[in-house]
């Protein structure tokens, strides 16, 4: 095999002047840890907004929420980043567009909007799915005392839903975490992205990428042992998954 | 130095042709019938994707020119040439891992490299500088300070940049991106300030550009010119003996000097522009004097 | 700078996009699709067979890839493969394996992840009895299997295979990332080369979209279908 071997490489200093190889992969893990939390926030605050609006009786809501699923589900993620990173800033007022576009850290803040849009959509159909799923005499019930719809989902309805769709949603923010690595399209630097340059700046290849592979089996190991005790402490009594 | 290598490397050929026990990659070329050649998408003059889609450049010309010798050595009427698209990051692992046999396009031979790879004669020399828009006054390296600024992944060019933003302290955020002509138009879209590059491959993407008049090459370089040259694999003495044998041959010939003229000094294609670089001193000695020494200081 | 909308762009790179862009991404999007399935159900029996080694490293298997991010995989088996196609053939040199052929391993490999858990759910679903009620009649494990239990999985799981098909399709586009032409890499190289990024982004957007989006219309219909003669 024509390929040197060197696992000391993650002891050598990296180009970058500030620690070794091995701190250039967990800088890269740190981005994207950053980049996943920030996008699940934008996918959760989305999803579930546009998971409700699907069951709505209102026929307008109902087709704007669609769309925006079919959107965001029907288009390839990184087309969907370019979308964002190229054609958006030019498609907005100039001024605007320079903002954007001087932004700092833009791959960071466009990589994890965008993962996070393009998961929304996929959260309002596990939610859309987790409401269904609860019997309708809780939402009459929920009129009958006299709670506006407002009060119905906040208190009866998404309470349930949410805890009912907790295993879909740890394997939806084990998702989340991987799709970061497609920003690396636009220039974030997380940790694919890093062992990709760990292996440019020293031709290890596969040093780089093993190291990579075991970093995110680490982390889809800390996720999910802490969503499954999270699910444990959620879980509603009496159901399949609950004690 | 030059002298020996050359000595030893014509010393070696002899053995070579007539051997029935070919080895490396003239045996695999002898058995499949084909050469792959890994080549870029826009190292314009170089190795790149004309407007009909065809690969075209310099270093191709001198490519094709070694497959004749290959062929001529192996005595075989016909070689399939494959093309496979590389990127400044991807070429080196493909060559080592025998996707490539020949890669043709811009690739600085250094001594950090030579631990992976081989190179033969130097076909170019070209020293790291920036590129940035007029209107944005950026002249010396220290002007970059806090800026964004992006280079070709895989470059030694982005790697220059990563250990000057570290040793001058200048706060720069270095964006990597796929090849030249993204990196460029990060440039153009104001995504980036400047863009770090040969300063030979970023004369021809300005003179390419929509508009040239907005752009400016910086005054300061990152490195002194360095060499290019065409990479093959490693531990591979008998392919190399004869590549180097080819080029050391094409560039002393007539024929070396028109294949510069026809990319260096008259229009090429896509778009007929003539990039006017004439030959330069240092070029004109490794031409009479063809070498593969990875040192600057040697050139 | 990119003020006018130019179509007469998308018009002239639009031989160069389908012919040598979008043939290759359904190729490569059929091809694994099938690969993956053959894969993926192997996976699934090694899973559900009474052997624990085999179900052990099939199960090891389909974590280690659904925990990666699809973009490292395909870097890890760009490099890899020549490598191990050398190993398996006692070359003495890598062996030679083209930019098609590279994406297609890669993605039968880790579709097949995917595919075995469809596949398993799919097996899971058929009544013991029926397995039961095929070895009293005297046949043996690989007749049940492929007269008795696959026919059926598959028929269940087919709007979901389909759909899982979809989403190889979309995931396609990332072989944009070691410079091959698909139908994303030909739009880009066209954006690049002429300056043309909002037209040929937006095109191939618009492109994808259409495609997915009837072809998942296609399989919800199929799903009712099926539902309906069950």
């Amino acid at each position: 095999m024509s390929y040197n071997w060197n696992w000391g490489i993650f002891w050598e200093a990296s180009p970058e002047g500030v620690g070794t190889y091995l701190t250039m992969l967990l800088m890269g893990l740190r981005w994207t840890v950053a980049t996943a939390l920030l996008a699940w926030v934008v996918a959760l605050v989305f999803g579930s907004i546009v998971g409700v609006m699907r069951t709505l009786p209102g026929r307008t809501i109902g087709i704007v929420a669609s769309a925006y699923v079919e959107f965001f589900r029907n288009i390839p993620l990184l087309v969907q980043l370019f979308l964002w990173y190229f054609v958006l800033p030019e498609l907005l007022p100039q001024a605007a567009g320079m903002w954007l576009k001087q932004l700092p850290n833009a791959p960071f803040w466009t990589g994890a909007i965008g993962v996070g849009l393009y998961m929304s959509a996929r959260i309002a159909e596990q939610l859309r799915a987790g409401i269904k799923s609860l019997p309708r005499g809780q939402a009459m019930a929920g009129t009958a005392l006299g709670l506006t719809t407002v009060q119905t989902y906040r208190y009866v309805l998404l309470p349930m839903a949410y805890r009912i769709i907790m295993p879909p949603l740890t394997s939806e923010f084990l998702n989340t975490i991987k799709n970061t690595s497609v920003a690396l399209t636009i220039g974030l630097m997380e940790l694919t992205a890093r062992a990709r340059a760990m292996q440019e700046f020293s031709f290890q290849v596969f040093e780089a990428f093993t190291a990579a592979t075991l970093l995110y089996l680490a982390l889809n190991a800390i996720v999910v042992f802490g969503m499954r005790r999270l699910e444990k402490a959620v879980a509603v009594p009496g159901y399949i998954a609950g004690k | 130095m030059k002298r020996l290598a050359t000595v030893m490397a014509l010393m070696a050929l002899p053995g070579l042709a007539a051997a029935q026990d070919l080895s490396g990659t003239l045996k695999k070329v002898k058995e499949t019938g084909t050469i792959t050649i890994g080549h870029r998408e826009s190292s314009v003059p170089f190795s790149y994707i004309d407007d009909k889609a065809k690969v075209v450049g310099y270093s191709m010309d001198i490519c094709m020119k070694v497959v004749d010798a290959i062929k001529a050595e192996l005595k075989m009427d016909k070689v399939e040439v494959k093309l496979v698209p590389v990127t400044s990051s991807t070429r080196i692992p493909l060559i080592a891992n025998g996707t490539i046999d020949l890669e043709c396009g811009s690739t600085t031979n250094n001594v950090e490299r030579q631990k992976q790879v081989a190179y033969t004669n130097t076909h170019f020399l070209t020293a790291s500088a920036f590129v940035s828009k007029k209107a944005s006054n950026l002249k010396k390296i220290d002007d970059l300070k806090g800026k964004t600024v992006v280079s070709t992944a895989g470059s030694t060019n982005i790697k220059q940049v990563v250990e000057a933003n570290a040793a001058r302290n200048l706060g720069m955020t270095v964006l990597p991106a796929k090849d030249h002509a993204e990196a460029f138009l990060l440039v153009e879209l104001g995504r980036a300030s400047a863009f770090v590059m040969d300063d030979i491959l970023l004369a021809s993407l300005i003179a390419s550009s929509r508009e040239p008049g907005l752009y400016e090459i910086s005054a300061d370089a990152f490195s002194l010119p360095e060499p290019y040259g065409i990479m093959l694999r490693k531990d591979d003495a008998p392919f190399k003996a004869l590549v180097d044998k080819s080029t050391a041959a094409l560039f002393r010939s007539a024929e070396g000097g028109q294949i510069y003229n026809k990319w260096f000094m008259s229009p090429i294609p896509p778009k007929g522009l003539n990039l006017n670089v004439p030959m330069s001193e240092k070029m004109k000695k490794i031409f009479a004097n063809p070498t593969d020494s990875p040192d600057p200081a040697a050139y | 700078m990119f003020t006018a909308f130019d179509f007469d762009v998308i018009l002239r790179s639009l031989p160069y996009l389908f012919w040598d862009g979008m043939t290759f991404t359904l190729m490569l999007t059929a091809l694994s699709a099938l690969g993956g399935l053959v894969l993926g159900t192997l996976l699934a029996l090694m899973r559900l067979s009474n052997l624990p080694i085999l179900g052990a490293v099939a199960t090891g298997y389909v974590n280690l890839m659904r925990s990666l991010p699809l973009v490292l995989v395909i870097f890890w088996f760009y490099f890899l493969v020549p490598y191990i196609g050398q190993i398996i053939t006692g070359a003495e040199r890598p062996v030679l394996v083209g930019g098609f052929a590279s994406a297609l391993i890669t993605f039968t490999l880790f579709e097949a992840a995917y595919f075995s858990e469809i596949m398993r759910a799919g097996i899971q679903s058929i009544p013991k009895g029926q397995v039961s009620a095929g070895y009293a009649l005297g046949l043996n494990y690989r007749q049940v299997t492929s007269y008795i239990v696959l026919p059926q999985a598959l028929r269940n799981m087919l709007p979901v295979i389909l759909t899982q098909a979809i989403v190889l399709f979309q995931d396609t586009s990332l072989v944009y990332v070691l410079s091959i032409t698909d139908f994303l890499g030909a739009a880009s190289k066209v954006a690049q080369r002429d300056g043309r990024l909002i037209e040929m982004y937006l095109f191939a957007a618009l492109v994808y979209f259409l495609i997915s989006f009837a072809a998942s219309r296609l399989v919800r219909h199929l799903q009712t279908k099926t539902a309906i003669i069950r």
